[in-house]
């Protein structure tokens, strides 16, 4: 069993998102919480930026909650720079346990898997979960410096900058956590670093149809199934994987990254990065949910788990994804 | 679990479904910007000439590359070059100022490790290779031409 059922029912109970000025004239751009003016934040470097938006989403999101810096029990927080130095620095700031996560993009999903089950298990009282990514920082990691005048190949991603936070309780409003699907690591040999969605798409397909299978749903039971960034290439491979084990996906699925710009913002297959699934489900999802429009939601980012040597070196790429099942709640 | 099979079915499917680009535009494009780029070049080499006419031709063809260089710099350092790269590709990438950018860009981005780790260090990342490749082929090329003068 992958599967676990939360019977104490945890609660988001505040919630947070900020995103980049291109994040925020994309289809989600109204209903984030603070869209920046320029992507330094004031900072000398974007690293610095990236860990500062980490913050603002983290106190963004316990004074939504209201609840006082000394509420808070745990910090759980991951990004995608080596040693996850956004979330450790951002983690300076605040005086309260931290726990680094590492997930990838998936992140916001390991973050609030871990915390509701600390909370579940009545450990803890109010735990925060926060995930986020710069495009500028990702690039340098990760490919080329900003100004080298290369072009992006079809299935490419733009890594999103943006950040979200999510705050945990059992006492309060807000949508519950009701199950968790841990995911597997799947890797089918996908070596193309530019083609992240389908190396990710697996995984998605293996958690996604455990988690129908041990659950016992169809994805007809969900209002929105939304994975994180396998942007469009990898959210149609998805498509054909679950097909194939006997699971139609209609249009109640979706993608965070593939729906995170507009068509004419240029970003090839959508897209990606811990901040993408993080921003979306701390502003639209989670705004959907607490006006009952959206019931039951099955949320499940995906992360590749792939460095640079590794990928220098012929590795191929590991892809995991993690589900979350969050219901509106009430009656 | 390594499943060599089933990956190169998956490989192979993902194959077919990888958007394509199209190679009319990106050719026509690499080939009009190339080409004026190659035209700018000729354009200074003229000038030089015509503004300096004791210099020999070959120091005029040195200054131009010194000019074409310096261009292609400033322009990155300004924010343009990536712009005109993203539209011509190869047309702004196998020119001289390409080779530019390639060293500035990186220059410029890693400017906050510091002069040493960051700018020094870096600057090369992406142009290495291709100094690598251009001073070993020389160097065999050399050998060559040694070994067919002896014969």
């Amino acid at each position: 069993m992958q599967t676990i059922e939360l019977t104490n029912k945890p609660k988001i109970v505040g919630s947070y998102s900020i995103v980049g000025p291109k994040e925020g004239k994309g289809p989600f751009g109204k209903y984030f919480d603070y869209v920046m003016k320029n992507d330094r934040l004031d900072e000398k470097t974007y690293e610095k930026t990236e860990c500062k938006m980490l913050e603002l989403a983290i106190t963004g999101a316990f004074q939504n909650a209201g609840l006082l810096i000394s509420h808070i029990n745990l910090l759980l927080a991951g990004d995608l720079l080596n040693q996850i130095i956004s979330s450790s620095y951002a983690a300076r700031a605040f005086n309260m346990p931290f726990l680094g996560l590492f997930g990838a993009c998936s992140t916001m999903a390991e973050s609030l898997a871990v915390g509701a089950v600390l909370i579940n298990g009545k450990n803890f009282k109010n735990v925060v979960c926060a995930t986020g990514s710069h495009f500028s920082t990702a690039e340098r990691q990760f490919r080329f410096p900003l100004e080298l005048g290369n072009q992006r190949v079809p299935t490419s991603q733009w890594t999103v900058t943006a950040s979200g936070a999510s705050v945990i309780s059992l006492n309060g409003v807000g949508p519950e956590i009701t199950q968790i699907t841990f995911g597997k690591v799947i890797d089918l040999g996908i070596t193309d670093v530019n083609n992240m969605g389908a190396a990710m798409a697996p995984s998605a397909a293996d958690t996604m149809s455990a988690h129908f299978f041990e659950t016992n749903t169809k994805p007809e039971d969900y209002d929105l199934i939304v994975t994180g960034d396998l942007g469009k290439l990898g959210a149609e491979i998805l498509i054909d994987l679950m097909e194939a084990k006997g699971y139609k996906l209609g249009k109640n699925y979706s993608d965070c990254g593939h729906s995170f710009y507009t068509r004419n913002q240029d970003t090839m297959c959508g897209g990606s990065g811990c901040g993408a699934s993080a921003s979306v489900l701390n502003s639209y999802i989670i705004k959907k949910l607490k006006t009952k429009q959206y019931k039951k939601v099955l949320f499940m980012p995906t992360g590749a788990l792939m460095s640079t040597t590794a990928s220098q070196q012929g590795e191929s790429i590991p892809g995991v994804c993690h589900a979350i099942v969050l219901e509106a709640g009430g009656n | 679990m390594k499943n060599e099979k089933l990956n190169q079915a998956y490989n192979e499917y993902v194959e077919a479904r990888i958007p394509k680009t199209k190679p009319f535009p990106s050719l026509f494009n690499a080939f009009w910007v190339g080409g004026l780029i190659c035209l700018l070049g000729q354009g200074i080499n003229d000038l030089i000439i015509y503004l300096f006419p004791m210099m020999s031709e070959q120091s005029a063809w040195a200054w131009t590359l010194v000019a074409l260089i310096g261009i292609a710099s400033f322009l990155t350092a300004v924010g343009v070059y990536d712009k005109i790269g993203k539209f011509a590709g190869g047309g702004s990438i196998v020119p001289i100022t390409g080779f530019s950018n390639s060293i500035t860009s990186p220059a410029l981005e890693f400017k906050h490790e510091g002069v040493i780790y960051g700018t020094c260090v870096k600057m090369f990342s992406i142009a290495g290779p291709v100094i690598v490749t251009g001073i070993v082929s020389s160097v065999v090329v050399g050998i060559v031409y040694y070994i067919i003068g002896l014969i």
